[in-house]
């Protein structure tokens, strides 16, 4: 923790703390702490005029109230030394909150030469976190006491990146970047935790990251986790054994954990149920109409453009909101997405391993590993999803 | 009101000769036609009318009308957040979401556009601007009721959003999702364009009839502060408003024809829209609180019985919140993107506006002191602003520190920061206004105990509605959201409490001004004992208010009107010479008695 001098003046005379209830959430930051600083020392202020002015209202509402026998006593009309001094002395203190505020946000603007890099993708509705090794999370991880950069960008429509333990918060706009930093402070995960928290969505024990630029229908659900592992030692090793545990299951599997993981579950229920989105089960294989042309059978060649080309196709009575994935969706995971919209449906054939299915999609195979052949990104593309109608995806960007 | 012995003392100092009394001549009344009228001739009597205080009237039914369907859809936003999950705006995630964004997206665009931005300067403004002048109406009759009508038609248009396919862009039409999404936002984005065209009208009338039609010897600084508080506002309405046209006509041509004036792929820039937007709507803050504050500066004094304290200070802090408030809409965008010198800058000048806003509030409280205050529905309503006004100001500070607002932009906080300004500012101000004119409106004395009841439900409801969502926000708990973490939860059922609270306190305040138009006491012409003009006309007035020019003298000297058993209301005393030549501010060392 890293206690600003200023705020241990504040710190447990909150009578707010006796009904249970937290001022501020923890602390878990380096800026929050000087941030709440700022905050304890403007609410001092404010409870000062407030005590004030409402104070002397009721003084003066008492003292004198119409009643027999008081009459009001003519006062001066205005007193200029008296007005300017209530002018300027108020002034003097908003200057100084200003430079507070200011100084702190100069902080909260500049991160540090050595921060670690995550590049963020906000769509409608969810988070995709882009880690320098290329695996993308819904949630963010991140090391404690390393100083952390996020370049984030939009697909759609307004968003905006809030994590209220740490203090930060940034507009994430459609065509250009911005920016955020923060170091952490205080870890929320043991390692084999945070190992299974990449299954979940939303619900593993982390700090909360919202969206909190109305972004439409889901707005509320755009919730994310921000996991802090305890040393950079330990986030390394996550990242390894999350970028390869795709692997160990099977393609449905990864499936389900990609639905959960990459938004898909925020519109597509698998219950059956209708949300903004049409519900997976039972699809597969059917003929649907579309809001425009002939009726197309949702194939394999039809969730892999839906996926990447989501406006080409849109199914009657829906709207065309869904973001496309291309670029962020590697074939693998079409695949896996492919297998297990394909498992909704009773009697459909599912491979239990990757090798039945024929092997992972533009996975380089050890051989070719070795001999340094055949870029990841230029693999053919995989026998459920041929290339006919769309390009190979690239592979996610890689941070600098 | 007035103790006795006081009003003993000056009926003896003016020896009880009713000559000394002014006279008031009465007419038929502005509300009446006359006899023989048929029901048709009336209603068009009403339709057609030029008179400022029938087109006055019609406003403040209109506003109520959008007040009230503004409030419902609040109370289904604060329903629906009784639970962290949803449920009662639909079964499924998806339709309480859907529902939800609706809900808070009508609350917010009728409460601005068509209730707090209208509420005092179109309705009482436009009753008693002219009056306070002395004047048979405002400069421009015609252009009133037309702005009165393309006020009807906006609302209209907003009535047709909600019979269609509903809004869901909040408020403030943020781009790009409101080129996006297939609610009707071009249906919306018309009617507040046309909306802006009644704004811009008004204001412009205003200014013209302040400044030419001011009675001989009302000079600027011996106007009520009531028209410098309006006069500040008409000024941001005709200069602001056009900003708001253009950005709402670039809106639907982004919408329609893809200009990209806001489209990245296209070259635009969606942050460009929040400049215009809040180039407008920031300056728009100030339409809803100036006149609020400026009918406070009003009722604080007569109730008070003293003078004004701090005159021209109240008058040029008016003003210098009008041109402060230009320049100030960056600080909506602290996290947008904007550059760190921008949010500087803007940050630095938000904090300038806080001075004239402080001043005011010191000078109201100064003004109380060694008055004899009167704790009539007005004042009390004028008490609570105090109350809620400071809290909305000083959390205003919380705002303008940029590291802190970056923690609390987008949250509950700033949710609760605007209402306590624009409701508990503008909508408290406004009950203020009403309570204090009523008699004068309808010439009738509505119930002063439970006009009091209701504003001491309307007091607790409020601040138990929009006190919690301050620490809420502080939480973290983001604006929007129709599902929330249980932990906000207790916090949240507080709020909507309140909501019912309040509710009640405003159907109690209206149901007993309601039926004071039918059971009411026939209101003296000057119950309150007031000095601006308006209560030198008989109470309701004449169609043309004024038979003669009436004498101006200062609208805060209370000493020329002694309260009067028989009237029931106070008469005003013609002033002796000697008062006549003294000068307006009395002398400065305070009078012993």
């Amino acid at each position: 923790m890293h206690p600003a001098p200023l705020l241990n003046v504040f710190d447990t005379p909150l009578p707010l703390a006796a009904f249970g209830i937290d001022w501020f959430r923890d602390a878990a930051s380096t800026q929050a702490a000087k941030v709440d600083t700022l905050y304890f020392w403007i609410l001092a202020i404010c409870i000062v005029f407030f005590v004030l002015i409402v104070g002397l209202m009721i003084v003066f509402m008492a003292r004198y109230a119409a009643r027999p026998g008081h009459v009001e006593e003519h006062t001066s009309h205005h007193n200029n030394a008296l007005e300017a001094a209530w002018s300027i002395f108020p002034g003097f203190l908003t200057v100084g909150i200003f430079w507070f505020g200011f100084l702190g946000y100069l902080d909260l603007r500049t991160p540090p030469d050595n921060a670690y890099e995550i590049q963020v993708v906000a769509k409608k509705w969810n988070w995709s976190f882009v880690y320098p090794s290329g695996y993308i999370d819904s949630n963010l991880h991140v090391p404690a006491d390393r100083p952390v950069k996020l370049i984030m960008s939009s697909d759609d429509v307004l968003h905006s990146l809030f994590i209220p333990a740490f203090r930060v918060k940034m507009d994430v706009v459609p065509g250009r970047y911005s920016k955020l930093w923060f170091e952490a402070t205080t870890p929320t995960e043991s390692f084999d935790e945070a190992i299974e928290a990449k299954d979940t969505r939303g619900d593993v024990n982390g700090y909360d990251l919202f969206c909190t630029e109305y972004c439409g229908e889901g707005h509320s659900a755009m919730i994310a986790k921000v996991i802090v592992h305890e040393s950079e030692a330990a986030f390394e090793k996550w990242l390894v054994e999350a970028d390869v545990i795709e692997l160990d299951s099977s393609p449905v599997e990864l499936g389900q954990k990609l639905w959960l993981q990459r938004g898909c579950k925020q519109c597509h229920s698998i219950d059956g149920k209708k949300g903004t989105g049409p519900s997976w089960q039972g699809t597969f294989g059917t003929e649907q109409d579309m809001t425009k042309g002939d009726p197309i059978e949702v194939d394999e060649n039809y969730i892999r453009k839906s996926i990447l080309e989501p406006m080409a196709d849109i199914r009657a009575g829906y709207k065309g909101v869904m973001p496309s994935y291309k670029g962020q969706i590697k074939e693998a995971e079409i695949a896996a997405l492919i297998w297990f919209i394909k498992s909704l449906k009773e009697g459909e054939e599912v491979p239990a391993t990757w090798e039945e299915a024929g092997g992972v999609p533009g996975q380089e195979t050890e051989e070719e590993a070795a001999e340094g052949e055949a870029p990841a990104d230029e693999a053919e593309p995989a026998a459920e999803a041929p290339a006919e109608d769309a390009a190979p995806a690239k592979e996610p960007a890689k941070a600098a | 009101m007035i103790s006795q012995s006081r009003q003993h003392t000056l009926l003896e100092a003016i020896g009880e000769d009713p000559s000394r009394k002014v006279h008031i001549p009465q007419g038929p009344s502005y509300l009446t036609n006359p006899p023989g009228t048929t029901f048709w001739q009336a209603v068009g009597s009403w339709m057609f009318t030029l008179d400022h205080k029938r087109i006055g009237v019609m406003y403040l039914c209109g506003v109520m009308f959008a007040f009230l369907l503004g409030g419902i859809y609040a109370g289904l936003v604060r329903v629906e957040l009784w639970n962290g999950t949803p449920g009662f705006l639909g079964e499924s995630l998806q339709q309480a979401q859907n529902n939800y964004n609706q809900a808070f997206t009508l609350h917010g665009a009728i409460m601005t556009f068509l209730f707090i931005i209208p509420s005092i300067p179109a309705a009482l403004g436009n009753i008693f601007l002219p009056m306070m002048l002395g004047a048979k109406d405002v400069a421009f009759p015609r252009m009133n009721l037309a702005s009165f009508y393309l006020w009807c038609t906006g609302a209209v248009f907003f009535v047709a959003t909600l019979l269609t396919s509903g809004l869901d862009t909040g408020w403030t039409f943020y781009t790009p999702y409101s080129t996006t999404t297939s609610t009707s936002v071009i249906l919306a984005t018309l009617g507040v364009f046309i909306l802006g065209f009644s704004s811009i009208f008004t204001g412009l009338n205003f200014v013209v009839t302040v400044n030419t039609m001011r009675p001989k010897g009302m000079t600027w600084f011996k106007m009520p502060l009531f028209l410098w508080g309006i006069y500040s506002t008409a000024i941001i309405q005709v200069l602001a408003t056009p900003v708001l046209a253009i950005t709402l006509v670039l809106l639907v041509c982004e919408r329609t024809l893809g200009i990209g004036i806001f489209d990245p792929a296209k070259g635009g820039d969606p942050v460009l829209f929040q400049h215009f937007f809040w180039f407008y709507s920031h300056p728009a803050v100030y339409i809803m609180i100036l006149p609020g504050m400026a009918v406070i500066s009003e009722v604080i004094p007569v109730y008070s019985r003293k003078h004004i304290f701090g005159y021209t200070f109240i008058a040029y802090s008016s003003v210098a919140i009008a041109l402060l408030g230009f320049l100030v809409w960056g600080h909506h965008m602290f996290t947008s993107t904007e550059s760190a010198l921008a949010a500087v800058i803007f940050s630095a000048l938000t904090f300038t506006v806080s001075i004239p806003s402080a001043i005011k509030v010191f000078n109201w409280l100064t003004t109380m002191y060694k008055g004899a205050i009167h704790f009539n529905a007005a004042m009390c309503y004028a008490l609570a602003f105090m109350f809620l006004f400071t809290i909305g100001g000083l959390t205003g500070l919380f705002l303008g520190a940029l590291s802190v607002d970056i923690h609390l932009h987008d949250t509950y906080f700033v949710v609760a920061h605007f209402h306590y300004v624009m409701m508990g500012g503008t909508l408290i101000a406004f009950l203020a206004g009403l309570h204090h004119w009523w008699p004068k409106m309808f010439g009738v004395m509505y119930n002063e105990f439970w006009a009091r009841i209701a504003c001491l439900l309307v007091f607790v409801g409020f601040n138990l509605t929009f006190f919690p969502q301050f620490i809420l926000g502080t939480q973290g708990m983001p604006r929007r959201y129709a599902a929330y973490k249980e932990e906000f939860q207790f916090l949240h059922q507080l709020s909507t409490t309140g909501y019912f609270v309040l509710g009640t306190g405003l159907f109690l305040a209206a149901a007993v001004l309601i039926i004071s138009l039918f059971k009411g006491k026939k209101a003296p012409d000057n119950p309150w004992g007031a000095a601006t003009l308006e209560w030198k006309c008989c109470s309701p007035p004449t169609h043309h208010n004024f038979e003669v020019q009436p004498w101006t003298g200062s609208p805060y000297v209370y000493d020329d009107f002694v309260y009067d058993p028989d009237a029931e209301g106070y008469v005003e005393v013609l002033p002796d010479l000697q008062r006549d030549a003294k000068p307006a501010e009395a002398p400065a060392a305070p009078a012993t008695t």
